[in-house]
């Protein structure tokens, strides 16, 4: 059976729950292997091995980086001439969907990005994915392999299967125009201690209902253990950080239970989160379109409505 | 400085969009213009040469409507359009799309561009990939889905946010870049723009212009097939309330109900 490559989601060596996912998706279509970018390989084996990869590859060269498209696509491109893979498997996010473009080119494999299943199909690897806002299930075939498909969290279930992961180092030497765009700065971000908006089982998120004031929503958020979103308009007023805007041009979410309050429901924030498993809405205008999509709605003052419910879940988790 | 803008001409989202027979999207029966996000890129081309003799060239591979979104870039106050039209270009996927772009910047900029400006994504694939693979066809550095950008010297320079970090990017020109919606507020065309550019030159090329081969594109050499696509079930709407005091003990009730808390 051909290899599939998985690109491992790591900081430092710790192994990210996506890179579980990947590997168990990647032993139905073929042998997985993991492709490690960085010196942490040690740390991260036990919990690849855990999942089923065979081998790991890994590139150690500080040119290198999970943040710049080129390099990375020119190393999993020589990690794929040695292990002529079926398929390369990579998370959804940062830099990787560039890095499966320009491998895309490389390789003539063909690219599917944001992918929710990978599966083999008839004639090549088949896969899902959303379209036109989620308002349509796309199933679509690779037919030029290497299959090159970036999948989103949550694809799978991580199931375990014991595998050796030996240890490949592959030598790679970055040409000089995939090291002429550089990063010349890095300011981290603030940890809000909060979930991962894409990865949180529940989503409370504040619009220009908001009128500024994200208090009660995220005093309703850290009651639920939930993640914050925003809506644009929010984050187009400076409220709350792009990277917590959820819609089309911000981050897809699927949790379990999602809340909108103060949000419309335009079909750009639709994009983003109308395949969450329960929705529910806090808004003064009865006719918002919010409400069209909503398994529980309350028309009503979200800075009325929101701390009553919240003292209200309070009282009944104690 | 020249610059080629890079637009993709869609179906409007706010209309019901769907696919063709072939599993293709519709793009004749469904309205369509100038992809939103790409607005943005043609207004940081336009303040880019502001002042300055440089020509902003807008180039767009599509069907016959196509021809809109660069009029509605020319109204912006691009100063010329390319189209690439041919029936063969029909169901092509993001690989073959980038290689037509390809060929197309180069004759356009008479060989090598000085800046390839770019969408953060079109509103209607959403892939967000053509830039890099444009980059990599190109031979070009890129730098994209910037949320500022600044040339100078001969180099590019912006900052791209990602979840963990604002990384502040720099490249040498000649150079493959794309921006986000966050860089800038693009104009409406006025009405002096809206007469000037009925005068503005459009050019219209087909593969044979670009000596780009039938075989490489279309929907019958693309790498990726869309199988089936099935319009989600529309969700059934639940119960509203209207707060008349207990709307956040409703709400609260129901989440206990659904086992959600
Ligand atoms: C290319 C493009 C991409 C886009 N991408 C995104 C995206 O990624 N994400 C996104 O969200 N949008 C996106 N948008 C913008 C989108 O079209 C809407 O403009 C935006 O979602 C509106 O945000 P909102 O619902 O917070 O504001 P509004 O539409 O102004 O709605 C505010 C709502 O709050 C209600 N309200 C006001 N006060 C209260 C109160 N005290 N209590 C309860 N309710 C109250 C109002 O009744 C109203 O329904 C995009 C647009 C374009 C063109
Ligand atoms: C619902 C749907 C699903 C698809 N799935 C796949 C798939 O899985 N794999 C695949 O290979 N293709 C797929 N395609 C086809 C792909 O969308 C087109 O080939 C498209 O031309 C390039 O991808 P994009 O629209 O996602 O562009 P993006 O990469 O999102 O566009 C980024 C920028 O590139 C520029 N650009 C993109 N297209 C053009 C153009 N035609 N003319 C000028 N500039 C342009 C614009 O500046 C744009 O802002 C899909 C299309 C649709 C509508």
């Amino acid at each position: 059976m051909a290899e599939v490559l998985v690109l491992v989601d790591h900081t430092d060596g710790q192994v990210k729950k996506n890179t579980a996912e990947l590997l168990t998706l990647a032993r139905a279509l073929g042998v997985p292997s993991a492709v490690f970018i960085g010196s942490s390989v040690e740390a991260a084996r036990p919990r690849l091995a855990q999942f089923g990869a065979a081998k790991v590859y890994v590139v150690d060269n500080p040119d290198v980086t999970g943040a710049v498209a080129a390099p990375l696509a020119e190393a999993l491109a020589a990690v794929a001439e040695q292990a002529s893979p079926a398929a390369i498997l990579l998370p959804t996010g940062g830099v990787n969907k560039e890095a499966g473009a320009r491998l895309a080119v490389k390789t003539g494999g063909g690219l599917i990005t944001d992918a929710t299943n990978v599966q083999p199909g008839d004639g090549g690897v088949a896969t899902t994915q959303s379209a036109f806002a989620s308002n349509y299930t796309v199933e679509s075939l690779v037919t030029k392999s290497p299959a090159i498909v970036t999948v989103k969290a949550n694809a799978a279930a991580p199931a375990a299967a014991q595998a050796g992961a030996t240890v490949v180092p592959v030598e790679v030497t970055v040409s000089e125009v995939a090291k002429a765009a550089k990063i010349t700065g890095t300011e981290a971000k603030a940890k809000s201690g909060r979930p991962e908006l894409t990865e949180a089982q529940i989503v409370v998120s504040g619009g220009r209902g908001t009128s500024g004031d994200f208090s009660p929503v995220e005093a309703f958020a850290d009651t639920l253990g939930a993640a914050v979103g925003a809506s644009r308009a929010a984050v187009d007023a400076g409220w709350y950080p792009h990277s917590n805007q959820v819609g089309q041009t911000g981050k897809q979410v699927s949790p379990q239970l999602y809340v909108a309050c103060g949000i419309s429901g335009a079909i750009q924030h639709r994009a983003g989160m109308q395949t969450s498993k329960t929705i529910v809405a806090i808004n003064k205008d009865e006719e918002a379109p919010i409400f069209e999509l909503v398994d529980f709605g309350v028309v009503g003052d979200l800075f009325t409505v929101l701390p009553q419910a919240n003292d209200a879940v309070q009282a009944a988790k104690s | 400085m020249n610059i080629v803008v890079c637009v993709k001409y869609v179906p409007d989202a706010q209309a019901d969009r769907t696919f063709n027979e072939d599993n293709t999207t519709d793009r004749s029966n469904v309205d369509g213009l100038l992809s939103e996000l790409d607005e943005y890129a043609v207004e940081a081309a336009l303040k880019l040469v502001e002042g300055s003799e440089d020509e902003v060239t807008v180039l767009t591979v599509g069907p016959d409507g196509a021809a809109d979104a660069i009029k509605k870039a020319l109204q912006m106050g691009a100063h010329k359009g390319v189209h690439v039209l041919d029936d063969a270009i029909h169901g092509s996927d993001a690989p073959a799309t980038s290689l037509v772009l390809a060929e197309a910047v180069k004759k356009a900029s008479g060989g090598t561009p000085e800046l390839v400006l770019m969408g953060l994504a079109s509103t209607d694939g959403t892939m967000s990939v053509v830039p890099a693979m444009l980059s990599e066809r190109l031979g070009l550095p890129q730098v994209t889905q910037l949320s500022t950008l600044e040339v100078a010297d001969g180099v590019v320079k912006g900052r791209r946010d990602s979840d963990t970090a604002s990384d502040s990017f720099e490249a040498p020109l000649p150079a493959v870049v794309s921006v986000t919606d966050q860089i800038n507020e693009p104009r409406y065309p006025s009405f002096k723009g809206i007469m000037a550019a009925k005068k503005k030159p459009v050019e219209t090329w087909s593969l044979a212009d670009l000596g780009v081969d039938a075989g490489q594109v279309g929907l019958d050499n693309a790498a990726t097939k869309v199988t089936s696509f099935t319009a989600r079930p529309p969700r059934e709407q639940g119960e509203i309330v209207t707060d008349e005091g207990d709307g956040g003990t409703k709400l609260a009730e129901f989440l206990a109900k659904a086992k959600l808390i």
